[in-house]
């Protein structure tokens, strides 16, 4: 017996009764004796919950729980207690897709708060139910642009976050699509360089703001640019930043794509994220993903439902927008619930003590004559320096103070040289900022 | 009274539910960043902590899960979701680190990644697994970017054609052109498994591979499995395997012994993690050996007793940030060491079970188009005895009004009026006796008062939508509401 | 059930093709094909200019529980598209044969030869 399996014997031989048979083995009659297992898996013996918690708990210990002063696409944000809370309610937590709204309205409900929170923030007409990530929705957003404007080419700014263009470049390689990248002078998307490479040819274009590097850009004409050749602008952007920053929407871009984990998703060690999608009027028929929209019952009840369904795998198949079928729908959920514990006031006090914390903190190791910032760019929370100290002496003092932070961007790419990165985020105090400081003063 | 309020509705100006620290830098002023600044209003909501949690508690209410009844959806594996998932994934250090910290500081984190590609390699018969694809989708499209680049690697470009049954799940075929490759479709015989001669037909240099889902979206073994990944292979293919089924060869098959050289699990199938409304899940992927060097970056390896990160050349590139849904893949492991296994064994067996008790039982009632044995899940084409023609659809909103989530229906579309039944390991004879007891009991409702099928559902928060005026209409924001609306007034 | 109307040319992809001279031919889809689909809520068509190929898709329709291609019965240049089907497309519904897609220009009036009459469409029913 065991706790998941409810079956006693006499339940299992009334059954095979019905059956007319002896034994669950007479079943799987049919499947060849060549292919029928003969031994037990070779795994661990079962474990009770005692001795699974220990397990985890001499895992965890060798973890360590850093201080987090680096972003690189992944931000230690407040988590509100709230919303564990609410997220582990079964009804949320372990329902399946709503494809029966009668049951079903709690998810689409909040699917349907989600998308108009999306849409608030990026100023764009429709945002749909989720996507994967920030990096596979900045893949779908190229497509996008591709299959609206049947094209087969893209350019891409290369203050891209480099996962980002590595996943949109696997995508684009297998798709047998094009790509040109677009070079960034100063430290951020250089506007010329993009005039010069933009014709018919190209789809469009896809930016991110902030950028990797956290710098601030402007896209000034950009759009406008692309437009006269019938491309398409798109920006990708750390979704919680746009509280502050202009908007997709003031920008004049055609697709708004990107990560949420800002809005209070912990740094979980790479995933689960929630990639936001969102457009203008004319394209969202060329959305993927799912969509949930406004209707009535039959008693004329204000209620939700996935829509536009026609345009998914499941119904369309091969002539699919995507093949995309979950979403992220629990972690909607979540940031939905963020977003509206945090409300406008929230999102931009935030910001605005992350853009405090690492202003201190750029201005103080600008001082310590060992950091430089050749770049001179605005920033809110995240900015990029070179040094004159070795970066290997960097990460293991900081280590030592049980701190990750100066990631050496070299990690990722020989691109990347010199530069170092910085995050600091409201979560940070002035104390953990003095103690950085110190331990880089001390260093040469 | 049914909770009737968006979360937009509740607020009012000036009402907060967050608590921040007090600035420490009040002399740096966000505000110089001038023109890059938002001029366009932000319409986020602003409410109590207490209205808050009110409001997403009572919408809750209006959703069903697997803790609030039987849940049979065909090709979903809703079994139930651990508690103790749930609890390592809170109580331990993993959810706080980042994925860029230093490998020294995260050897656990990468340990369990390790271990779990690990059980599903002894679970799958593959040798290798990225866990990094983030859904089954997801995993469909990774596993065939390895078909593909496997076959650019010797030099065979031509070969870019998929065989798909007509009987399979949407995502295969759309999969497969995002991949850049076409489809064929193949028909089923008359048992509903794949046709070997209209396999034989389809079969060329052109082929790059076969997906494949076993048990087959019907709920039935492929008998001929060895045979079709013989031709398949004979040919220069690849043969895919879909797992959404997985669950009934828990204990009785490996994917990998039955030919297969790729695979995609759904973790939040077979493995327990919860479905969450709609993800997330997890699609790990696995390969024979042969293959293992065109899996996606970063990879984890081990040497030693030490576990690093790798970027390979070979790879077909990163498909995912980082190392996809880590905290589903914990989840996972949990599950795994908690059945142990002898009790993985045992779920293939009791869920296959519980399906043919299920068939066995309605088979009067519900037309069987194939009377054979099933797997996992059984699959009917609507009512047997049906004099008012009534359909599955309203069979399936009838359901809800007993407190039951409907099956899967209209899938697949080999059968019009499908009814797609799976039970899983988990579900108690008694509730599935009273499951058979309730669907006898629409049955002779179809025969004496049809129009209680076609009203129903009656007795759950909402009835039927106007999905038509959904499509119409597209009013995807609280924006678009609004506006909606005030055009009516 | 399905209306069948004489006098129009059919494809076997449940399209009608209206003559109304030489050269120029209406395009709709037949009462049985607008009766599988469901509601429609949207058709999407290609526009005033562009070109047209026989037997390959020139666009689509959707209802809320599918999405049909349209297979072009002809070849030749799309003069006018139906704007009335933007804001209004359950006119499919009420009245197949009245909502023409497309307005179009034959580059190859041969064509129409392939087509069937209403008695040889009625036959695939």
């Amino acid at each position: 017996m065991f706790k998941y399996f409810p079956h006693t014997k006499a339940d299992v031989d009334q059954m095979l009764k019905t059956l007319n048979i002896s034994s669950i083995d007479e079943l799987f009659s049919q499947i060849s004796k060549k292919v029928l297992l003969k031994n037990e898996y070779d795994l661990k013996s079962e474990m009770s919950e005692m001795e699974v918690r220990d397990y985890f708990k001499s895992l965890e210990k060798n973890n360590q729980e850093l201080v987090i002063f680096s972003g690189l696409g992944v931000y230690d944000h407040y988590q509100p207690s709230v919303i564990n809370a609410l997220t582990s309610r079964q009804e949320f937590l372990t329902s399946y897709t709503p494809y029966q709204p009668e049951i079903s309205q709690g998810t689409l409900q909040y699917i349907f708060e989600y998308q108009s929170m999306i849409q608030a923030l990026t100023g764009l007409d429709v945002s749909n139910a989720s996507m994967y990530d920030g990096s596979t929705s900045a893949a779908e957003a190229c497509f996008m642009a591709c299959n609206a404007s049947r094209r087969k080419k893209i350019l891409i700014s290369e203050t891209l976050n480099p996962n980002t263009i590595e996943v949109i470049k696997t995508y684009l390689k297998f798709k047998e699509y094009d790509f040109e990248m677009v070079a960034n002078k100063d430290g951020v998307f250089d506007v010329e360089d993009f005039k010069n490479k933009m014709s018919k040819e190209y789809a469009g274009v896809i930016v991110q703001n902030p950028n990797f590097f956290g710098f601030i850009e402007d896209y000034e004409g950009v759009a406008d640019f692309a437009h006269e050749f019938k491309g398409l602008l798109i920006q990708n952007s750390d979704i919680s930043t746009l509280s502050l920053l202009k908007s997709p929407a003031e920008n004049k871009a055609d697709i708004a794509c990107g990560d949420c984990q800002s809005l209070g998703l912990p740094v979980a060690f790479g995933g689960p994220y929630l990639g936001y999608l969102a457009t203008i009027k004319k394209l969202v028929r060329k959305l993927p993903g799912r969509i949930c929209g406004y209707t009535t019952d039959t008693s004329g009840k204000r209620s939700f439902v996935l829509t536009l369904q026609a345009r998914e795998q499941h119904i369309r198949r091969s002539k699919a927008n995507s093949n995309i079928c979950s979403n992220q729908s629990l972690l909607a959920l979540y940031v939905t619930i963020y977003m509206s514990l945090m409300g406008k006031k929230g999102l931009v006090e935030v910001n605005n003590q992350s853009y405090q914390n690492s202003h201190y903190l750029y201005e103080r190791l600008i001082k310590t004559g060992k950091f430089f910032d050749n770049f001179n760019q605005p920033f809110i929370k995240e900015f990029t320096l070179e040094t004159s100290i070795s970066h290997d002496l960097i990460s293991e003092a900081l280590l030592k103070s049980n701190i990750f932070g100066g990631f050496s961007l070299n990690q990722i790419s020989d691109r990347y040289e010199n530069l170092i990165n910085f995050c600091v985020t409201e979560k940070r105090t002035k104390t953990e900022i003095d103690k950085l400081i110190n331990v880089l003063e001390g260093l040469s | 009274m049914s909770y009737d309020k968006l979360i937009f509705e509740l607020s009012k100006p000036g009402r907060q539910a967050f608590s921040l620290k007090k600035p420490s830098f009040p002399e740096y002023d966000v505000l110089d960043l001038g023109k890059h600044l938002r001029k366009l209003e932000l319409n986020l909501p602003e409410v109590s902590e207490l209205d808050c949690v009110r409001h997403f508690t009572n919408i809750s209410k209006k959703n069903f899960g697997v803790e609030t009844g039987f849940y049979p959806l065909g090709s979903c594996t809703m079994k139930y979701n651990p508690k103790i998932n749930e609890e390592i994934v809170s109580n331990t250090n993993f959810k706080n680190l980042h994925p860029y910290q230093p490998v020294s500081t995260v050897q656990g984190a990468l340990e369990v990644y390790y271990e779990l590609q690990k059980a599903l390699s002894e679970i799958s018969g593959l040798a290798e697994f990225s866990l990094n694809p983030y859904a089954g989708a997801h995993g469909e499209l990774i596993g065939l970017m390895v078909m593909k680049k496997y076959h650019q690697s010797k030099g065979n470009f031509k070969r870019k054609k998929v065989i798909i049954p007509d009987s399979a799940h949407g995502t295969n075929p759309a999969s497969t052109v995002v991949c850049g490759m076409e489809v064929v479709e193949i028909g089923s015989n008359e048992r509903g498994m794949v046709d070997l001669e209209s396999l034989k037909s389809v079969l060329n240099d052109e082929i790059a591979g076969m997906m494949l889902t076993n048990p087959n979206t019907l709920g039935i073994f492929e008998e001929d499995i060895c045979e079709i990944t013989k031709l398949v292979h004979d040919a220069g293919g690849l043969m895919y395997y879909d797992g959404a089924n997985l669950n009934a060869l828990l204990g009785k098959v490996r994917p990998g012994d039955m030919g297969f050289d790729i695979m995609h699990i759904n973790l939040h199938k077979t493995f327990s993690t919860p479905h969450g409304g709609g993800g997330p899940g997890d699609g790990p992927v696995g390969v024979k050996s042969f293959l293992s060097e065109f899996l996606p970056n970063p990879r984890i390896r081990k040497l030693d007793d030490y576990f690093y990160i790798a970027n390979e050349a070979d790879t077909i590139g990163q498909i995912s940030s980082f190392f996809g849904n880590y905290l589903v893949e914990l989840r996972a492991l949990t599950y795994i060491l908690t059945l142990g296994k002898e009790n993985l064994m045992q779920i293939g067996g009791i869920a296959t079970l519980n399906a043919n008790y299920i068939k066995e039982s309605l088979k009067d009632d519900f037309y069987l188009p194939i009377d054979d044995l099933c797997m996992h899940e059984c699959v009917f084409d609507g009512l047997k005895d049906n004099p008012h023609e009534v359909r599955t659809l309203d069979v399936a909103k009838r359901l809800l009004d007993y407190g039951m989530h409907a099956p899967t229906i209209y899938f697949p579309l080999l059968f019009h009026q499908a009814i797609m039944i799976e039970p899983t390991e988990t579900e108690s004879l008694q509730t599935i006796n009273e499951f058979i007891d309730v669907m006898k009991q629409i049955a002779k409702e179809a025969k004496e008062n049809p129009e209680l099928l076609r009203k129903a559902p009656l007795n759950t928060p909402i009835s039927r939508t106007d999905e038509v005026f959904a499509a119409k209409k597209m009013i995807f924001s609280y924006k678009d509401y609004l506006d909606y609306i005030n055009s009516k007034e | 059930m399905s209306k069948v109307i004489e006098g129009l040319l059919y494809s076997r992809d449940h399209e009608w093709v209206k003559k109304l001279n030489e050269e120029e031919v209406l395009i709709g889809i037949t009462a049985f094909a607008a009766n599988q689909l469901g509601s429609v809520v949207f058709v999407d068509l290609p526009e005033a200019g562009d070109e047209i190929v026989a037997n390959e898709d020139f666009g689509a329709v959707e209802s809320v529980k599918a999405a049909s291609d349209l297979v072009s019965p002809v070849s030749g240049e799309v003069l006018e598209m139906n704007e009335e089907l933007e804001g209004e497309p359950e006119l499919v519904n009420e009245d197949a044969f009245s909502s023409w897609f497309i307005k179009v220009k034959l580059s190859n009036s041969e064509e129409l030869d392939d087509l069937l009459t209403a008695e040889e469409y009625k036959a695939t029913l």
